[in-house]
């Protein structure tokens, strides 16, 4: 039983439709890399399993219940956490307190997993105070991967975690990543950087014109040389 | 403004509004020692900027969530002003009709019963809370019956806007139905004014509704800062997506803005009715253009610009006063507002871009 299957979703805004019956699975403990050209619906996709957008047509299964017409509350209390690409921080709150956002529906030890978040994020525990908004990069994307972490997910969606990072910057969020995997959270992430994310993938999705292209081990797709040539940039 | 922050924070103070009020107003005070200005006019722009401070929170605070310009505003405060009309009972009880002879009177409850030196009596302070109760439901009740309706089907902002002034412009009508288009008052016991130096009278009820504004806003800053609602009040304003998949249930942000957002407006509507010693369908309605304006100023949705803006637009519109014709107060307001809009469309502490 996968941890996430969704089946021939369509979904999209007003009268563009742009997931034309893509059909996405995560298994527990996988990292699964979604690439494809701009405008392919990867962030859309990512949307509609957090519930931001409508599920039209197809059905999107989570540990055994079917999520398609739920909010995006009922999602998140589900395990199911999404990072957005931008506008992923409160920037007018601190630091600590966007972490209170991120554990709003925590039962309880809300500061004892912000601790822990500052154990895994140390430059976020420096200064707790700080607001979110004068952040940079990097620190801003470590506190949004922080804040969706707070309620000890199943999954994490992330939307290009490292869109308009330094390279430096970049190889340290992918570091963090991975760990994050390794302490049992299932990944499902969209990536630009293509080669980087595939190499830590244990399989990979290519979406093109909101339809599923390929489907293949992570490093498969890697030496796939169509794949190279027409999503990778050769 | 920052340093002295800082300097608080170093003395272990946490800043408040509060304490900026009070800045506020000590910067005022210099400006009433300037020969030109009179000292008088200065203490009494204060006072009106107390007023539309707490108009100007609530308004500002809708903003930021619900995204509009809420032009009923003005009306949300005439309504509070009324409710305790309803309550205590006008003045003239031989001609005020059905809705204005008071429900206290009719408990046997001595509305004209002054309370230490102020000339309202203790039941409009009994009335208060429940003008605030009232004014906040209904507020809810209209977000139920007009703006959700509205944000499901995905309006934009200027709608939402064009649809509250028709609520506005109902309930003026329905208080006018109710109440009459007659100028009403509270009843009112002593005039004991203190007198002060350099010319200034200060009238006890004036130095209530300051007093009042300032727990007020302080009051609503923790709320914002140390509540679990205010938290998510201010996180759905910031980012209302970020906030939806935070797990923060919006709709209950949305009615919990709606009714402190109404009940500080009915607040500063029985303020209103207090400072100006009298009421009036419209009373609100003209308020609006000084509480839009004191928002502007300080930034669309930021409650702290809001109380700044409030105080530069009440000193303004008052000290003004001295140069040219008091009906044109309004005009003060709205000379600020554009001058503002065109220089600093962001307000003073709304950041670029």
């Amino acid at each position: 039983m996968a941890l996430l299957e969704a089946t021939g979703v369509v979904a999209g805004y007003g009268a563009a439709e742009i997931l034309r019956g893509v059909s996405v699975t995560v298994e527990e403990g996988e990292v699964v890399t979604i690439i494809g050209p701009n405008g392919c619906g990867k962030s859309t996709l990512m949307k509609t399993l957090a519930g931001l957008v409508r599920v039209r047509a197809g059905s999107v299964r989570f540990e055994d219940a079917d999520i398609s017409a739920y909010p995006p509350e009922r999602i998140v209390r589900a395990g199911l956490c999404y990072v957005p690409q931008s506008n992923n921080v409160f920037p007018s709150m601190s630091i600590r307190e966007n972490l209170e956002m991120g554990g709003f529906i925590r039962a309880g030890g809300v500061a004892e997993r912000i601790d822990e978040m500052f154990s895994l994020f140390p430059d976020l525990g420096r200064r707790p105070s700080l607001k979110a908004g004068s952040l940079s990069g990097g620190q801003r994307q470590m506190l949004a991967i922080a804040r969706a972490l707070m309620l000890d997910p199943a999954l994490l969606l992330l939307d290009e975690p490292s869109a308009g990072l330094s390279p430096a910057v970049m190889d340290m969020v992918f570091e963090r990543i991975r760990g994050i995997n390794e302490s049992g959270v299932s990944l499902l992430l969209v990536e630009q950087n293509a080669r980087e994310a595939l190499g830590m993938s244990d399989r990979g999705y290519i979406l093109v014109s909101g339809e599923n292209r390929l489907e293949d081990k992570g490093q498969a797709l890697l030496d796939n040389p169509e794949v190279g040539r027409l999503y990778l940039g050769g | 403004m920052t340093n002295l922050r800082q300097a608080a924070r170093r003395v272990g103070l946490a800043w408040t509004p509060g304490h900026t009020t009070l800045v506020i107003i000590a910067g005022a005070a210099l400006l009433g020692l300037l020969p030109f200005v009179k000292m008088g006019l200065v203490v009494n722009g204060v006072f009106l900027g107390a007023i539309i401070a707490v108009g100007a929170i609530g308004l500002t605070l809708v903003y930021g969530i619900l995204n509009f310009a809420n032009i009923a505003h003005g009306d949300y405060m005439t309504l509070g002003a009324y409710v305790t009309l309803f309550l205590v009972g006008s003045s003239q009880t031989d001609t005020a009709t059905w809705a204005a002879r008071g429900i206290f009177p009719a408990l046997g409850i001595e509305s004209e019963a002054g309370l230490g030196p102020f000339t309202f009596g203790y039941p409009v302070l009994v009335a208060l809370p429940v003008a605030v109760a009232v004014v906040a439901a209904g507020a809810i009740a209209l977000d139920f019956a007009v703006y959700r309706r509205l944000r499901d089907r995905g309006v934009n902002a200027v709608v939402l806007a064009m649809a509250s002034l028709g609520v506005a412009i109902a309930l003026r009508g329905l208080a006018q139905i109710i109440w009459s288009g007659d100028t009403q008052h509270l009843p009112r016991e002593s005039k004991l004014v203190y007198r002060l130096p350099m010319d200034v009278r200060v009238a006890p009820d004036a130095i209530f509704v300051a007093i009042a504004a300032i727990v007020l806003v302080t009051v609503v800053y923790f709320v914002l800062t140390h509540t679990r609602m205010g938290k998510a009040m201010r996180a759905t304003a910031d980012n209302a997506d970020l906030a939806l998949v935070s797990g923060i249930d919006t709709r209950r942000v949305i009615w919990w803005t709606w009714g402190m957002g109404a009940g500080l407006a009915a607040t500063a509507g029985v303020m209103l009715a207090v400072f100006q010693a009298q009421l009036l369908p419209i009373m609100g309605w003209r308020f609006l253009i000084p509480l839009f304006a004191a928002v502007i100023l300080g930034g669309l949705g930021n409650p702290y610009g809001a109380l700044v803006g409030a105080f530069v637009i009440g000193v303004a519109s008052e000290v003004s006063t001295q140069w040219i014709n008091p009906s044109y107060k309004p005009a003060v307001a709205f000379a600020i507002l554009i001058v503002m809009l065109l220089v600093r469309p962001r307000g003073i502490f709304g950041s670029p871009g």
